[in-house]
């Protein structure tokens, strides 16, 4: 089982497993994970799932797809390592991920 | 017994609980729903899970085991039937009383039902729930002749999942144009022009008589002199707010339940959110009952949070969603109140924003398969922009929020 640690804004980590098949937005909302609004419930509609891939991390990620790209490129906070949570799959090759929640959500 | 006790297991009740135990609560959480099962989304209905594309697991807010873990007592098919406000207490179908320190009525809303000779007939559908779409998905064949009662979002969104299965679909609709109630005249005429394309009939200005039917299945539609041939309907003409509860405990009522900024009702200690509430909105300077996902899980951390005894006020932009063929439609704001548009790309080639400005500010969009356009208007909200800049594509509208 995929561990996956989320890093609030404040710094506070959560350590949570993740069942290989769900989305890294999923695990986060399955675990109470605070900063993760997932309004749309993982439609790629709202974009309030955003989160920063640790560098080390990005190969394995990935790169957004189109739609995703588009919504996150008008977000301000956006880096280059920033994804939407409920785009990225979870594989066996995700243990021990780390990601960075924003502050906000737009 | 004491705790909080969530009534309804739709979208704004799974929320609640969720931010309640997000918000540290420790005491007993209960939620009470109707229906059977674990709190689903609902907006994967008329699309995903219609077309056979998502197993029900994938609909589920949160998997069984959350409950578990989280310690929220889930009474599923269960009916509260009585509320007393006084003894801060309420009674279940099943004959059982339970107390409560704070009440959230998360109530939700039903289909509206069509009153017309007929309508009883085997084969008439309504679209709310997961046991309504696993009704449809057995009348859903190939070659079948569906008529769709009501050119809404729902209504559309059927239609085009049934197209794609094969079926042959005609939509009718009572007022001049589909999306009367909730769309820009262009929007109608757009969605029009679209469904058409697909070979949808669609029939504005057609009001439903009533059914005709044989062996107690539907075989007809009536409306005008005419009868069109139907082996299935599905009726989605809107929804009613589940507020008979609420009213009945002499909590005030006014299209949805009354509640304030913080999501409180009229009556000490009980809440509501969602479908159900009728609440005031800073943004917009008016009431609202809002018939949307975003809106119930916003206006649940609201009261969750405020039940916790914290400051949160709600004050949201209300948008929406709809997936219709390859077409994602981003929805932001009011466009009813504007006084002029602008429109960003071509809308012959399915990708487009559709701007509103009253004044000058913007005030709305429609964006179809232009995600960027819909984020950029959350932050374009209220600002004045020229509408030449608006419309040429090539204009970057990030360099407008400065």
């Amino acid at each position: 089982m995929p561990k996956i640690t989320y890093i609030e804004h404040n710094g506070t980590e959560h350590v949570v497993d993740a069942t290989v098949g769900s989305t890294l937005m999923n695990t986060a909302v399955d675990n109470l994970v605070p900063g993760i609004d997932a309004d749309c419930g993982g439609e790629c509609s709202c974009a309030t799932c955003h989160v920063m891939v640790d560098a080390a991390w990005m190969a394995k990620v990935g790169a957004p797809n189109e739609r995703e790209d588009q919504m996150l490129d008008q977000n301000p906070d956006r880096l280059k390592s920033s994804r939407l949570s409920c785009q990225v799959q979870i594989t066996e090759d995700l243990d021990g991920l780390v990601v960075t929640v924003p502050e906000f959500q737009l | 017994m004491t705790g909080i006790i969530v009534v309804g297991g739709g979208q704004a009740g799974a929320q609640a609980v969720a931010s309640l135990r997000q918000e540290k609560y420790t005491g007993p959480i209960t939620l009470i729903g109707e229906e059977p099962g674990l709190p689903y989304q609902r907006p994967p209905l008329s699309k995903g899970y219609l077309a056979g594309d998502l197993p029900p697991a994938r609909i589920q807010v949160r998997p069984e085991k959350f409950y578990a873990d989280q310690n929220i007592d889930l009474h599923a098919g269960v009916r509260v039937s009585e509320l007393d406000c006084g003894r801060k207490q309420l009674i279940t179908d099943r004959g059982d009383t339970l107390g409560y320190e704070k009440l959230l009525l998360a109530t939700g809303s039903r289909a509206r039902k069509l009153q017309a000779p007929g309508s009883d007939l085997g084969g008439i559908h309504y679209l709310r729930t997961l046991a309504d779409v696993d009704a449809i998905a057995r009348d859903f064949s190939p070659g079948r002749q569906l008529v769709i009662v009501g050119g809404g979002y729902i209504g559309l969104e059927v239609a085009a999942v049934a197209v794609q299965a094969g079926l042959r679909v005609t939509v009718l609709e009572m007022e001049s144009r589909i999306l009367q109630r909730v769309a820009s005249p262009e929007m109608s005429a757009f969605y029009h022009q679209l469904h058409e394309e697909r070979g949808t009939g669609l029939l504005v200005n057609t009001r439903v008589r009533g059914f005709v039917g044989r062996d107690g299945r539907v075989t007809g539609v009536q409306c005008g002199a005419e009868v069109l041939p139907a082996d299935l309907v599905i009726v989605g003409i809107g929804i009613v707010p589940n507020v008979e509860l609420a009213e009945a405990a002499g909590i005030a009522c006014d299209n949805g339940i009354l509640v304030d900024e913080t999501c409180r009702t009229s009556q000490p200690d009980v809440y509501a959110a969602g479908d159900c509430s009728n609440h005031p909105n800073p943004i917009l300077g008016r009431r609202l009952r809002l018939e949307s996902v975003p809106n119930a899980m916003e206006q649940a951390r609201t009261a969750a949070a405020n039940m916790l005894g914290r400051e949160k006020t709600y004050a949201s932009l209300p948008w929406f969603w709809s997936d219709q063929y390859d077409l994602k439609l981003q929805m932001l704001g009011f466009s009813a109140d504007a006084d002029s548009q602008v429109l960003r790309g071509d809308m012959a080639s399915h990708r487009f924003s559709l701007f509103y400005l009253k004044a000058g500010r913007v005030l709305a969009v429609d964006a179809v398969n232009s995600p960027g356009e819909f984020m950029v208007c959350k932050q374009l909200y209220g600002r004045t922009l020229d509408p030449a800049s608006l419309a040429d594509p090539d204009f970057d509208l990030k360099s407008a929020l400065g």
